[in-house]
């Protein structure tokens, strides 16, 4: 968990927040739905960390808000496993800081998570290893089951919710889904593993409009120059060259 | 009941490039013409926002939309078809200008071998060389579609320069080649001191401003890295909705009808006499009636619209008898990933067509008689810009994901280089296309099931072929190639290529081929069924410089068939 507390010194990581959230409601007798929504406005004091606000001030913080998930500890689940995917080390900030959970929350609410543009006609039958996917689940419900499966999972071998244990139990349980040793409803937890594997990559390199790629972060990392409109006079040139950014923002600025 | 519209000389189905070609040579020579094209109308003003890797790259904005109508898919007939309810092995075009839009723009000839394979190959090597394999001759020769070949190449302004193993060409490209790039440079030396003869792809993103026969006005390649699967905001890559399309408009005599998906050719004593559609927005139905009708719906729905329509005898891979669906063919793809631990590329830059490429080991340019398959491969470097989300080159051993992963993929992003070829596919008896028992579109109509495998030849081809490329990415001073995985069963899931070969073939004989060398159906000689779908093989190249050749080839056809009538060949 080391690799977490650092990025947690300077501002509060989202996965804190997410935590304290929930703490927060679940603190409340009688429950209800108030302050049960991920980032909602629960007056908790470190929300209001200057960090914190900055951040998500240049982010375009008003994307950063969940259009798909209700459940916060649910939430936390995923804002766990896409940092495991791509965790936050030396060469940079991981999957949360850069705001995948959000761009995969968007993509769940949308088309994608829908499967809109998809044949998803019956019958359904399992199919060979190169038939593809076969499953009669939408994305958002691969994920709802997924996810679940990850908490229940964590809860019976360790008796912890999944966003609280070590780095490497939580890589276990996310190896075994990979290795498809987990029975799932509907889907294979392989194709779960891959579609959230899949997600998390598109969140963290995907143009900031759609909610991840905090500030182009995920770019800078990896010196992809975003929305250039030439490289006539560049492409000829010996040098390799680092280039600022540009997002699709620029088309509309 | 559906609506009879007026009648009209041609309908085409389908307005990618072949129909947009043929549309725009029959009404220029004033032939009435309606284009029916089920996606929606496109052009150059819609290409504006367009640098966005996850809505076109990654979600297929441009590309068909899956959820009215896909294919089945199985690996060989023991199998059940499943449908292939998400894009992958290849990318289906719809909308105006077709898979035209979000193509690269890689643009050979094919081979004067690929032409007369069958012939050719037995009279150097024998009978035994071609065992298993249903290979045909095309019923035409390269020096009879050569002065085609040129006409398309002018329309699409090809940039490009004379190769040592390019067959002979009565016009030079109409455009200089692209750039030279370090990277392109590198590609070159390296298989140039292997003996090999390299050159600059031939490229539809064209090098310098432009303009066409039809008086299109095309710009210079930005090189701006979002080619491939996207649209040119540029006008700079030929695509049928720029360089074609403004002009079937002026003609006067085409009218372009899109959201019309065609389900039927109706047809009576041997003759077609129109199509039904249906308009995918109100769900209304009509008739068009037509003397002629030209299917350019692609080799899918080529396919299955004559299947449906009951033209022609279907194939039965049984008996080996009939020929609509027969030869279905794609390609072999051996990769080799280079890394490279001192030096750093601009690889995020880039254009759809940019590379050089090498013949030495394509088609019969070296022998065979040792080796246990025929034909070959193109070898490219194509320099055509690396995207974050889908470039992620790791060395063979690293996972992918976690710590690791995120550190050798984000270093290797800039510092590894791929060679790929291009391997011709050679048609089998049970590498078929046919109707599927169960699935169906959201029209009702069954959908086409593609019955595919890789064979013995595949793999032998993909396993020599891609020891030469791992030799040139060696050569280019990669301290690693990654090892290559191999060539099990065909898998409908990843990207490979949207080269797909097939179903209503060419050639000179009606009882083994669909169409004639005009593209005139043996069995209906006022239907004309025009793309890759005629293709008897699939070549070691990209298919469209042929697609396109026998686009005019069938539009003069067409204009002969509506003077004179009856069997062109
Ligand atoms: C990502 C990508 C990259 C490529 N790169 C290259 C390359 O570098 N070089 C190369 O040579 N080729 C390339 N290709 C292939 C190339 O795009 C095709 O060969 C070419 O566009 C085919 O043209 P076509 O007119 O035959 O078919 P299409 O372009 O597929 O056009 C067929 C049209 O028919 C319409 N249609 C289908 N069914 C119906 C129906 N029932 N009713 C009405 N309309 C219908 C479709 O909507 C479509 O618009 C690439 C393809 C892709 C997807
Ligand atoms: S690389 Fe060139 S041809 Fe391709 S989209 Fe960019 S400018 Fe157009």
């Amino acid at each position: 968990m080391a690799e977490q507390n650092q990025s947690t010194d300077k501002k509060m990581s989202r996965r804190r927040f997410i935590r304290n959230s929930s703490y927060v409601a679940g603190g409340l007798v009688g429950g209800g739905l108030i302050g049960g929504l991920i980032g909602s406005n629960l007056g908790n004091k470190n929300q209001d960390d200057a960090g914190t606000q900055g951040q998500q001030h240049e982010n375009g913080a008003y994307q950063q808000a969940p259009l798909y998930f209700t459940n916060p500890e649910i939430f936390a689940v995923l804002v766990a496993a896409t940092e495991r995917i791509y965790p936050t080390d030396d060469t940079g900030p991981g999957a949360n800081d850069l705001g995948a959970p959000f761009f995969i929350d968007h993509s769940l609410a949308g088309s994608w998570g829908n499967n809109t543009r998809e044949y998803m006609q019956g019958p359904f039958y399992p199919g060979s290893n190169f038939q593809g996917y076969q499953s009669p689940l939408k994305r958002h419900e691969v994920f709802d089951t997924g996810l679940a499966a990850l908490q229940r999972i964590s809860n019976e071998k360790h008796d912890a919710n999944f966003a609280d244990l070590e780095g490497e139990q939580q890589d276990e349980i996310l190896t075994s889904f990979q290795k498809d040793e987990v029975e799932l409803k509907g889907v294979t937890s392989k194709t779960f593993f891959n579609i959230l594997r899949q997600a998390t990559i598109e969140g963290v390199y995907a143009d900031p409009a759609y909610g991840g790629n905090t500030n182009m972060e995920g770019w800078k990392m990896k010196g992809f120059p975003g929305h250039q409109m030439s490289y006539y006079d560049k492409i000829e040139s010996d040098e390799f060259m680092k280039i600022e950014p540009n997002s699709l923002h620029s088309y509309t600025k | 009941m559906a609506e009879k519209l007026p009648k009209t000389d041609v309908v085409i189905v389908g307005m990618g490039w072949a129909g947009s070609i043929i549309a725009a040579e029959l009404g220029k020579e004033g032939l009435k013409v309606v284009g029916l094209e089920r996606g929606k109308e496109r052009g150059l003003k819609d290409y504006y926002v367009v640098h966005d890797e996850l809505r076109y790259a990654i979600r297929y904005e441009l590309m068909q939309d899956l959820s009215k109508e896909t294919i089945s898919f199985r690996n060989n007939m023991k199998e059940r078809a499943l449908p292939m309810r998400q894009l992958g092995s290849f990318l289906l075009g719809e909308g105006l200008g077709g898979a035209g839009v979000h193509w690269n723009g890689h643009s050979y000839r094919f081979l004067p071998y690929d032409f007369e394979i069958k012939s050719k190959t037995i009279e150097k090597y024998g009978d035994g060389k071609i065992k298993g394999l249903q290979l045909q001759d095309w019923g035409i020769t390269y020096d009879e579609l050569e002065p085609y070949f040129g006409m398309y190449e002018k329309v699409a302004g090809i940039s490009g320069e004379d190769s040592h193993f390019g067959p002979e060409r009565s016009i030079p490209y109409p455009t200089p080649p692209m750039k030279e790039t370090p990277l392109t440079k590198k590609f070159k030396e390296a298989a140039k001191s292997l003996g090999m003869h390299p050159y600059h792809m031939p490229s539809a993103n064209l090098s310098e401003p432009y303009e066409n026969p039809y008086g299109a006005k095309l710009a210079g390649c930005q090189y701006c890295a979002f080619c491939e699967r996207f649209g040119c905001e540029y006008g700079a890559k030929a695509d049928p909705t720029v360089a074609v399309i403004p002009f079937v408009r002026e003609t006067g005599n085409v009218d372009i009808r899109n959201y019309a998906n065609v389900t039927e050719i109706i047809h009576e004593g041997g003759k077609a006499t129109g199509v039904k559609f249906v308009d995918v927005l109100t769900k209304e139905e009509f008739i068009q009636p037509a003397d002629m009708v030209v299917l350019t719906s692609y080799v899918m729905n080529n396919t299955r619209l004559l299947l449906q329509s009951k033209i022609g005898k279907p194939y039965d891979p049984n008996s080996g008898t009939g020929v609509i669906g027969k030869n279905y063919c794609y390609q072999i793809l051996p990769g080799s990933t280079g890394f490279f631990e001192d030096e750093q590329f601009n690889t995020f830059m880039g254009a759809g067509a940019l590379g050089a490429t090498v013949d030495d080991y394509n088609g019969d340019n070296f022998d065979h008689s040792d080796l246990d398959f025929i034909h070959g491969g193109s070898i490219s470097f194509n320099q055509s810009g690396a995207r974050p989300i889908a470039s992620n080159p790791v060395p063979t051993g690293t996972p992918n994901w976690g710590a690791d992963f995120k550190a050798q993929s984000i270093k290797y992003y800039t510092r590894s280089l791929s060679v790929s070829a291009q391997g011709a596919s050679m048609p089998t008896k049970n590498n078929y296309m046919d109707l599927d028992p169960t699935y169906k579109d959201a029209y009702g109509l069954p959908l086409l099931r593609l019955t595919y495998d890789f064979t013995d030849q595949d793999r032998n081809l993909y396993n020599y072929i891609g020891k030469i490329g791992d030799q040139i990415m060696l050569e280019m001073g990669a301290n690693k190639v990654n090892e290559r995985s191999n060539l099990e069963s065909y898998d409908i899931v990843p990207y490979q290529t949207t080269h797909n070969t097939g179903g209503v073939i060419m050639g000179a004989e009606p009882e083994t081929s669909a169409v004639n060398n005009y593209l005139q159906m043996w069995d209906a000689e006022n239907v004309f069924v025009v793309g890759a779908s005629a293709f008897a093989h699939n070549s070691g190249y990209n298919p469209t410089s042929t697609v396109g050749a026998l686009s005019f080839r069938a539009a003069e056809g067409i204009l002969k068939y509506s003077k004179e009538g009856g069997l062109l060949a």
